[in-house]
C-alpha cells in the first residue's frame, strides 16, 4: 500500500513539474496519469501490484469532491439570484453532452 | 457553554481534526442514506454530504476557509487518485487502441455540445456575463475548470461549484439516459459520463463496472486537456473575451 502511494505521488510530482515547467494548461495529475500509463505499457507486471491500493482509492473517488462542493456556501447570494438559468443550463447541457458523446462514438464504431 | 466546553471548542476549531472528521462522517452518513434508498442514483452521496456540512458550518458560523483547512487533506487525494486512473485504463488498453478515433471524435462532439448549450441557455434565460463564462468549463475536472475560468474571465470558485453540481447531475442521470438512447456498451456509456461529468461521473461509473470506470477516467483526462487548449481559443476567435 505504501509502495503504491509512493509511486502515485512520484508520478504526480513529475507531472506537476512538467506542467509548471512548460506552463501547460493541463494539470499535473493528468500528466502523471499519462506517464504512469506509459510506464505500465513498458512494465506490465507493475499493474498487478498497484491495482489493490489504486482500486481502493478509486472506489471512494466521490468523497474527494466534497470539500470543493462545500464551497457552494461562498456563492449563496449569486446562486439564489440566478438559480433558474444555472439549473436549466446545467441539466440540459449535461444531458445533451452525454447523448452527443455516446451516439457519436456508437455511430463511429459501426 | 461553560468555560471548559468553550476552551475545548476553541482548541478543536483551530485544529484541522474536527472538520476533517466531520467531512468523513458526513460522507458516511450520506452513503448510508444512499444504500437505504437502494442505491438510487438520485440520492447522491456527495450532494447529501455537502448539504450536511454546509448546514453544520452555517450553524456554527464557521467560514469556508476555516473548514477547508481541515478538509484539504481529503481534497488533496484528488491528485493521486487521478494518477491512479492509469491502472484501470491500462487494463482496457486493447479496446482503446481499436476505437481511439471514435472516442476522440466523440469527446470533441460531446464537449462542444455541452459548452455551447450551457452558455446559450444561461444567456437566453438572462444569467449575468460572469455566470455565463463561469459555466463554460463546467464539464471538466475541477483544477482544469478553475484554470480555464480564470483565463476567460469567469469566477474560478463559482466554476468549482458548478463543476461539482454538473458532476452530480451527470452521475445521477446517466443510468436513465443510456438505455433510452440504446447505448448498452459499458465503454461507451462510461466514456460519455467522463466527458460530461468528469470525476463524479467516473466515480459513479466505477460503481457499475471496472470497464465503465476506466473509460470514464480516460474521458475525463482527454476532455480536460482538449477543453483547456480549445475553449479559451474558441471564445477569443468568437470575440467573446
Amino acid at each position: 500500500m505504501i509502495n503504491t502511494f509512493v509511486i502515485l505521488l512520484l508520478f504526480q510530482l513529475v507531472g506537476e513539474v512538467i506542467a509548471h515547467g512548460f506552463s501547460l494548461p493541463v494539470p499535473g495529475p493528468v500528466i502523471g496519469m499519462l506517464l504512469l500509463l506509459i510506464y505500465l505499457m513498458v512494465k506490465p507486471d507493475a499493474a498487478q501490484k498497484l491495482a489493490p491500493t489504486a482500486n481502493g482509492l478509486l472506489r471512494h473517488l466521490s468523497i474527494l469532491f466534497v470539500p470543493a462542493g462545500v464551497g457552494v456556501m461562498l456563492h449563496g447570494q449569486r446562486i439564489a439570484d440566478e438559480w433558474l438559468p444555472i439549473v436549466v443550463s446545467l441539466v440540459v447541457s449535461t444531458v445533451l453532452g452525454m447523448v452527443a458523446t455516446a451516439l457519436t462514438i456508437k455511430w463511429l464504431q459501426k | 457553554m461553560n468555560p471548559d466546553l468553550t476552551s475545548i471548542w476553541v482548541y478543536l476549531s483551530t485544529s484541522p481534526l474536527m472538520w476533517l472528521a466531520a467531512t468523513l462522517l458526513a460522507y458516511q452518513l450520506a452513503l448510508a442514506l444512499h444504500v437505504r434508498a437502494r442505491a438510487n442514483p438520485l440520492v447522491n452521496p456527495v450532494m447529501i454530504a455537502v448539504a450536511i456540512l454546509v448546514g453544520l458550518l452555517a450553524l456554527t458560523g464557521t467560514p469556508y476557509k476555516h473548514y477547508f483547512d481541515g478538509a484539504q487533506f481529503v481534497h488533496f487525494l484528488l491528485g493521486p487518485a487521478t494518477v491512479a486512473l492509469a491502472i484501470p485504463l491500462y487494463q482496457q488498453l486493447a479496446k482503446l487502441k481499436r476505437h481511439w478515433l471514435a472516442f476522440l471524435v466523440g469527446t470533441v462532439a460531446g464537449s462542444a455540445t455541452a459548452v455551447v448549450t450551457a452558455m446559450g441557455i444561461a444567456w437566453l434565460l438572462g444569467a449575468s456575463p460572469a455566470v455565463v463564462l463561469s459555466l463554460a468549463p463546467k464539464s471538466v475536472t475541477t483544477p482544469i475548470a478553475m484554470g480555464i475560468a480564470e483565463k476567460i474571465g469567469g469566477l474560478p470558485s463559482l466554476t468549482a461549484v458548478l463543476v461539482i453540481v454538473t458532476g452530480i447531475i451527470g452521475a445521477s442521470l446517466a443510468q436513465f439516459i443510456m438505455p433510452r438512447i440504446r447505448v448498452r456498451d459499458d465503454s461507451i456509456s462510461g466514456f460519455a459520463m467522463g466527458v460530461t461529468a468528469h470525476g463524479l461521473g467516473t466515480a459513479r461509473a466505477f460503481q457499475v463496472s471496472a470497464e465503465m470506470g476506466a473509460f470514464a477516467g480516460l474521458a475525463m483526462g482527454v476532455t480536460g486537456a482538449l477543453t483547456a487548449v480549445l475553449l479559451p481559443l474558441a471564445l477569443k476567435l468568437l470575440g467573446m473575451i
